[in-house]
């Protein structure tokens, strides 16, 4: 009897090891033929207009609330740490670097996740059950060039763009507070984010967020493609979009903060 | 012409079409009737190329679709025109930017020709002046005319249509019905229809198919299939609950 337990449990692990595999082939492949089709997208200027739109401009107002109290939080939690060891000059430095290398592009990216990917892929999943994808293969039309290029370019560009958006009002948020909560004169703090700030940090952060707008158009793109069963599979495509782009940009996080900062910019 | 030769088609290991062979000649309108599930819609996207099949070949006028690459297949499908079950319009388009897509694809024409173009095919499918309208506000009956005029947008050599009637009263049925025998008789299209609605059926066909254990097992005129003998064609013409479709 255990033996046989056993037997069917080694025997699921192993088929979801098989499905795992399966899975990052095909969204592989998914990769490789939106970037096959980026070349001949020259003429879907406004397909690309729309989705920088809808993925950058209208994420602006979220983003702004987070970075904001992201911000603010980082800086009561900084000075509650340097409290007694660490004088407060160093406030802004341990600001500026840990905003534009992890908190700016991290956040960021795990709040687009949450609403650009799991509208990617609800958008893509109506479309593919309602046959909308059909019907554009029909008339002659790639969706993969009509609808996934348009997004991952718009990931591309807008991730960086917002994150820079985000860098500021982080930093504006910490400042805010260590002026009127934490007595921290502006001068201090300024003079604390001057101190260790290198443009390296700056473009390494940059460079993480082009990776995690990839990551959450793609991810949204792909499930939202291979969406089925009607109503539940498009709730199900959106469901594993989000927690797939999460749990990918902080795998891709710790990846390119050890290539970056521990090999490229030491 | 459109021919169609021992196609074999599996589903998790399900067969659905099982060396299916069919030919549609040039500006005949065939209907193939056959039980919900048998798999005439994903005969449909065979001809189409939506779907490859796991054996046997789909022709179209001597070219073989099934050895196309995705370029050859774009190309191709500008020559044809589909009718979606449920229409499948673009919610983010309105009726008029729907109908325009493939003429902006594939078209070098100016805005007024379009726009003349979209007035022209709407007008072929009685609905003028609804170029504005989102596809979320209009009727079941409506959506699918406007997804007739986007179909015959590009002049199509064939088109098909999956299941042209399902989900319309039988009056708006009727007037769909007049509209597919009216194009394909003005337009002189092939078309290809699949359904399990006989009235329909015997109104738009010019020739019957039927579809069973993924194979046609019979073929002929609406007038030959009312009179069939076949039990299998009988039963399901008659819509009769016992006999040897649900037997087997």
């Amino acid at each position: 009897m255990n033996a046989n337990h056993a037997m069917i449990g080694a025997h699921t692990i192993g088929q979801r090891v098989l499905e795992g595999i399966e899975q990052v082939g095909s969204v592989s492949l998914f990769f490789m033929r939106v970037l096959r089709a980026v070349p001949g997208f020259w003429r879907k200027g406004h397909l690309l207009f729309e989705q920088m739109v809808a993925i950058g401009v209208e994420s602006i107002p979220l983003v702004l609330v987070t970075s904001i109290f992201t911000g603010g939080v980082a800086a009561v939690q900084a000075a509650y740490q340097f409290q007694d060891y660490v004088p407060m000059r160093y406030l802004g430095s341990v600001i500026g670097k840990s905003v534009v290398i992890e908190l700016g592009p991290v956040l960021t990216a795990l709040v687009v996740a949450g609403r650009v990917g799991a509208s990617i892929a609800a958008e893509l999943g109506t479309m593919r059950v309602t046959e909308q994808i059909d019907a554009l293969e029909t008339i002659g039309i790639s969706p993969i060039r009509f609808l996934a290029v348009p997004r991952l370019l718009a990931g591309m560009i807008m991730l960086p763009l917002i994150t820079v958006f985000s860098d500021f009002l982080a930093i504006g948020g910490a400042y805010v507070v260590a002026l009127l909560s934490l007595d921290v004169a502006t001068n201090t703090f300024m003079e604390g984010l001057r101190l260790f700030f290198h443009l390296r940090d700056v473009f390494g952060g940059l460079v993480k967020s082009l990776f995690f707008g990839v990551v959450i158009t793609m991810m949204g793109c792909y499930f939202g493609f291979n969406a089925e069963g009607g109503a539940e599979g498009v709730g199900r495509a959106t469901t594993r979009a989000v927690v797939a782009s999460c749990l990918l940009i902080l795998i891709l996080d710790y990846m390119l903060a050890s290539l970056l900062f521990r090999v490229i910019f030491v | 012409m459109i021919v169609i030769e021992k196609l074999e088609k599996s589903f998790n290991g399900r067969p659905v079409l099982t060396g299916l062979d069919l030919t549609i000649k040039d500006g005949e309108s065939l209907v193939v009737i056959g039980r919900s599930g048998c798999g005439k819609s994903v005969l449909l996207k065979h001809v189409i190329g939506l779907m490859r099949p796991d054996s046997g070949h789909v022709y179209i006028n001597g070219d073989d679709l099934t050895a196309m690459g995705e370029k050859e297949l774009n190309q191709l499908r500008t020559r044809f025109g589909m009718v979606f079950q449920g229409a499948a319009l673009f919610d983010s388009l309105s009726v008029g930017e729907n109908v325009a897509l493939p003429l902006r694809e594939h078209k070098d024409l100016s805005e007024d020709e379009i726009k003349a173009r979209v007035r022209e095919k709407l007008k072929l499918v009685e609905l003028e002046g609804v170029e504005d309208a989102r596809p979320s506000s209009l009727s079941g009956g409506m959506k699918k005319r406007v997804g007739l005029a986007r179909a015959i947008a590009m002049d199509p050599e064939f088109v098909l249509y999956d299941e042209p009637t399902t989900g319309l009263d039988p009056i708006m049925a009727d007037a769909i019905n007049s509209l597919i025998r009216n194009l394909q008789q003005r337009l002189s299209i092939t078309s290809v229809a699949v359904t399990h609605d006989m009235t329909s059926a015997y109104r738009i066909g010019d020739r019957i198919a039927m579809l069973h254990g993924g194979k046609i097992i019979y073929h002929g005129t609406p007038e030959q299939v009312r009179n069939c003998e076949d039990p299998v064609v009988c039963q399901f013409i008659t819509g009769s609950a016992s006999g040897p479709i649900t037997q087997s």
